[in-house]
């Protein structure tokens, strides 16, 4: 028997998974897929800021489009700190594609006009 | 003098959230005043997820969360101005801003939201012992740094305080390649959320000290040293227990404050929160004058923020309309006990169209308890809580029909479980 804090939303339930991976705690069905995927391969998602040549704005927020293997986290970080962009910008433009052939994009989460 | 039906101060999500509502209740003569040159308020500086869960029904960063509520004023066309700086609300109204293109400006409102925001506690409202060296810095400040102007504000950084923005800002240095030596939190439990415990300190290894505060800042230009200890229950510090840290960065997560300011000169009282009493429609002692968000307390999330900005918004139209008559039963509400406050601090039932809401928030961590909504003798509301804790606001909503006019108090209280 594991005990897990789900970090899926902010409730942070707290759960029990057992030896084959039953889970009891959850108050929704995201709290079971969190809890097998901590057990077996933990995810999470990326937010960072890259430098962007603008008017307005010296950094652009960005995110992994989807949460990526815990493992890569400081690998992805040594990419998005290489990039640069330039204005203008719009949030989900993709300013790393298949960042480390995880399949994953990263991705603007801001507009940034000029 | 220029005159508007509503003017919302403070473009932050819960002052967009109330224009866009009023918008579409049918008031369209609005203003908001952003003191900023954008809209957004410090959402923009939160790049992290998990915003708009309840909102959106999907996980957001702060900017995304944000640019959904700037793009929907835009659209609908609300006035706003942006870098103005409101300078005071007056008793009957009249709102006083400044900016760079219109100079003073005084409006006259028929009704106002202050969404003002809150602020944090810095290194002088908690008397931190010893040096005042450089380094020290609030963890939202380094967050802007970090975040909006790609500036690491240290190398080796301590966290004092376990709020929600020092455990977002242990990951986030972290990531950028700070090492953080640990968090201290004076109280035994943690003030942030459980999922931050889980994803920014135990992901990276960072300790979490309990019962420990900051004994002593040391350093002669830049902070060199931190010396923390373990208190006992009387928030003493226990001898022997000191650790040391060599750190050149100390980043306070020690409370937000509720940024009132300008409802100081107004002849309006303060509930626990530090934000003005309010009625069930979030409108202040003053009719016609609301406020939503963290000015009037501080959430722990945006969403709620969004949800309580329209319910200020529909108690302004309402105002607007004539229909908030503050007539007939009121109640006032009242905390109890095991509950640190409940908001609003007063209930019109006359006024409520269908349900209203209570939120409050209990005063330590609580297992196996039961939070009662009471009228006089008369238990209008009973829930069950497996756990509860006080770094979560609870919010009940409760239908009009359940309130029976008879006592003049509702309390708020948690009841043990036999």
């Amino acid at each position: 028997m594991k005990e897990l804090i789900c970090i899926t939303c902010p409730r942070g339930c707290h759960l029990q998974v057992d030896d084959n991976l039953n889970v009891t705690g959850n108050m929704c069905p995201r709290g079971a897929m969190y809890a097998k995927a901590e057990l077996t391969h933990p995810v999470r998602m990326v937010t960072s800021s890259v430098n962007v040549i603008s008017e307005i704005e010296s950094r652009l927020p960005v995110k992994t489009k989807e949460p990526i293997p815990k493992e890569l986290i400081f690998k992805v970080m040594e990419e998005i700190k290489k990039v640069s962009v330039k204005a203008p910008i719009e949030i989900g433009d993709i300013v790393i594609k298949d960042v480390l052939g995880t399949g994953v994009d990263i991705v603007a989460t801001k507009n940034i006009s000029r | 003098m220029i005159k508007r039906k509503l003017v919302i101060i403070g473009g932050g999500s819960a002052g967009m959230a109330a224009a866009i509502k009023a918008y579409e209740l049918g008031e369209k003569d609005i203003l908001i005043i952003e003191k900023n040159a954008y809209l957004g308020g410090i959402l923009n500086q939160c790049i992290h997820n998990g915003f708009g869960l309840h909102e959106f029904k999907e996980e957001l960063t702060g900017p995304e969360f944000m640019s959904r509520f700037s793009d929907k004023v835009k659209e609908l066309g609300i006035d706003y101005r942006l870098e103005s700086n409101v300078l005071s609300i007056s008793g009957n109204k009249v709102v006083t801003y400044t900016n760079k293109e219109e100079g003073l400006v005084e409006v006259q409102a028929e009704a106002v939201i202050l969404t003002a925001g809150c602020y944090e506690r810095n290194a002088g409202a908690i008397q931190i012992p010893g040096d005042r060296p450089s380094g020290v810095y609030t963890a939202g400040q380094a967050q802007l740094y970090v975040n909006c102007y790609g500036y690491l504000v240290g190398k080796r950084v301590f966290i004092l305080g376990s709020g929600d923005i020092g455990l977002i800002m242990a990951r986030r240095m972290t990531l950028e390649g700070a090492k953080v030596l640990g968090v201290a939190e004076l109280m035994p439990y943690s003030a942030g959320l459980n999922r931050n415990i889980v994803q920014c300190l135990k992901d990276y290894d960072i300790p979490l000290y309990l019962s420990h505060t900051v004994k002593q800042v040391i350093g002669d230009s830049h902070l060199e040293k931190v010396v923390i200890a373990k208190v006992d229950e009387k928030m003493q510090f226990i001898p022997g227990t000191e650790m040391e840290f060599d750190c050149d960065c100390l980043l306070l997560s020690v409370g937000l404050l509720p940024n009132v300011d300008l409802f100081n000169k107004l002849p309006l009282h303060f509930s626990k929160t530090r934000g003005a009493k309010v009625t069930q429609a979030m409108e202040s002692e003053i009719p016609g004058i609301f406020s939503a968000g963290n000015v009037l307390h501080v959430h722990d999330l945006v969403d709620y923020v969004v949800e309580e900005a329209r319910e200020a918004a529909e108690g302004a139209v309402a105002y607007l309309r004539g229909e908030l008559k503050r007539e007939g039963h009121v109640y006032d509400v009242n905390p109890g006990v095991g509950i640190n406050y409940v908001v609003p601090q007063k209930l019109y039932i006359d006024d409520v169209k269908e349900s209203c809401s209570f939120k409050f928030r209990v005063t330590k961590p609580m297992k196996d308890i039961n939070i009662v909504i009471s009228e006089g003798e008369n238990v209008i509301k009973k829930i069950f809580k497996p756990a509860i804790v006080p770094s979560e606001m609870e919010i009940v909503r409760l239908k009009k029909e359940l309130f029976k006019k008879e006592g003049s108090e509702i309390k708020v209280f948690v009841e043990e479980r036999k």
